[in-house]
């Protein structure tokens, strides 16, 4: 069961699109098992999202976005869970990880322009009741987002018929 | 002016890959289905490692076997994987490719007249390897109700006094048939009893999908007389780098080693440095290779089922090979029909010997993507033959 779990995992971690009828297919399975194995996961919450890596440069509308190292002070009996909670509710945040290392939490903030992120973390996340620090690194180009190259159609170049 | 050709190459034909590959260069915008190199890209691992080597400098040639350290990887490799062991230091050999490999170990082993027996459908270079090394080929033609493998009956029937050695290679370019140990096992009997030998071409070794794949070599009594010819492309997306291996006898290799060295001097030095980053590094990029192309081949199955275009399933390499006599149509009449008509190149089977006729190599060396939108315009192409036929 595990493994059928795996191998449809692995197989809709770079293409969500693919049909269930597909996947039954390229796996030799049954289709209903696919959709019934599938939506389990969607309940246990092994699969949390689907998600469309959008390469925004090329539609005109305007985005930026930003990296923030964060320094928190742990809240007594709940660690750093309750600041986290407070800074991923904000809609802006589109991840948020607890760090090793020298900073405790880094923070990514999408915005329509720098002046609206600055502001979230100069109103909103460097005021915040627990927050010691603030470090702000806007990104100047996407090459790879979860596993895609950004701009990765490359022309075949192999003979079109050969031995 | 006296001809400058030899009357031996004068009268060799052009491979049928090479005339259809002209008419399909013509259509820019075909999509084409007759690749016989992986779509993927070499390993980053194995391209970085070639880089460094140029880096280094690594620009001189190797010694004729090819670098030590490399041939000592390929042996950990082959008795890892298929459980024969060789020495490094005398029973390997690198080539230009798997293809330089067999054509040395035909010049190495042939005196006029020998005869080496051809399974077809088979790669296209055997038949006129054989005929340039001297020697005499005489081929068996598979059946499809046998899913392409060899049987002892047929070997026994072809082989004669004359017969030298025996030429295979599973898994299959172009059938995608594989052999399996007992089917190999058959087969050594025979070579054994009628005391022949046997290149085997496992050039498609990690592209298996029901079992491993196992190496006529490792059964008992052939390792003796048998030359595994094996490389880098397929396993590792390494088409371009022309690295391939030979294995066998310590009294052949050497003898090989000979011609290699006044023909070649020593295989591609970047590439064989490159090669030992494949052989480390990158079991989990080819196990990743294997299981797209698997869940190609059940894909491409499953449509071929549900159109009604017969074909068998093959468990080896990365092509399917249909059957189309119910057409009526020649395979290259079929493949240049479908070209014309919807702007897809599949490969005539008879490219691959006569036996061929009647069939297509169609390889899935392409993105799941490309192969739908391939396999829907040869849905619509037979759907519109069968409605045209006069007897539908």
């Amino acid at each position: 069961m595990t493994d059928i779990r795996n191998k449809i995992l692995k197989l809709i971690q770079h293409n969500a699109g693919l049909s269930t009828r597909d996947i039954a297919v390229m796996l030799g399975l049954d289709e209903s098992l696919v959709i019934h194995t599938i939506s389990d996961m969607e309940q246990e919450q092994i699969i949390c999202g689907y998600h469309t890596i959008i390469n925004w440069d090329k539609t005109g509308d305007e985005r930026v976005t930003a990296l923030i190292e964060v320094k928190v002070v742990p809240q007594r009996g709940e660690g750093f869970d309750r600041v986290a909670e407070r800074i991923y509710n904000y809609e802006e945040v589109t991840s948020l990880y607890l760090m090793s290392g020298g900073f405790d939490m880094a923070v990514f903030i999408e915005g329509k322009t720098m002046k609206e992120v600055a502001q979230f973390v100069a109103r909103k996340l460097a005021p915040m009741e627990g927050v010691l620090s603030t470090s702000t690194h806007f990104v100047m180009k996407k090459y790879k987002e979860a596993g895609t190259r950004m701009e990765q159609q490359k022309k075949d170049e192999r003979l079109v018929v050969t031995a | 002016m006296k001809n400058p050709i030899s009357d031996k190459v004068m009268g060799m034909k052009p491979s049928g890959i090479r005339k259809f590959f002209d008419i399909v260069s013509e259509m820019p915008d075909a999509i084409s289905l007759g690749v016989g190199e992986p779509d993927f890209d070499t390993p980053w691992a194995v391209r970085e490692e070639g880089i460094y080597s140029l880096e280094k400098g690594r620009t001189f040639y190797t010694s004729n076997a090819g670098l030590l350290e490399l041939r000592q990887e390929i042996c950990r490799y082959m008795d890892r994987r298929y459980h024969v062991s060789y020495d490094a230091r005398r029973e390997v050999l690198l080539t230009v490719g798997g293809s330089e490999g067999i054509d040395v170990a035909l010049r190495a082993m042939l005196n006029p007249g020998d005869e080496v027996i051809i399974p077809q459908p088979c790669y296209v270079s055997y038949v006129p390897c054989v005929e340039l090394a001297g020697g005499t080929p005489v081929t068996i033609s598979l059946k499809n109700e046998n899913q392409f493998r060899l049987t002892p009956e047929e070997l026994e029937a072809a082989i004669t006094e004359k017969t030298k050695l025996l030429l295979i290679s599973y898994p299959n370019n172009p059938t995608g048939a594989i052999m399996e140990r007992e089917d190999l096992e058959k087969i050594a009997e025979v070579v054994k009893k009628h005391d022949i030998f046997v290149i085997s071409d496992e050039i498609y070794s990690e592209l298996t999908y029901n079992s491993g794949h196992v190496s006529i070599a490792s059964l008992p009594g052939m390792q003796e007389r048998t030359i595994v010819i094996n490389g880098f492309s397929k396993a590792f997306a390494m088409t371009g780098w022309r690295l391939g291996y030979a294995m066998g006898p310590a009294a052949v290799i050497e003898q090989m080693t000979k011609v290699h060295q006044f023909a070649i001097m020593c295989a591609p030095t970047t590439s064989q440095y490159a090669a030992i980053a494949a052989l480390r590094d990158c079991d989990r990029e080819v196990a990743q290779m294997r299981e797209a192309y698997d869940q190609r081949r059940k894909f491409l199955l499953a449509e071929f089922k549900e159109m009604g275009l017969p074909c068998f399933e093959p468990y080896g390499a990365f092509y399917m090979f249909p059957f189309i006599r119910e057409f009526g149509m020649r395979s290259e009449d079929f493949a240049t029909s479908l070209l014309k008509a919807k702007k897809v190149a599949v490969v005539p089977g008879d490219a691959f010997g006569d036996c061929g006729e009647g069939f297509l190599r169609i390889s899935y060396a392409y993105s799941l993507e490309e192969l739908k939108v391939a396999i829907g315009r040869i849905r619509e192409f037979i759907e519109e033959l069968r409605n045209s036929s006069p007897f539908g």
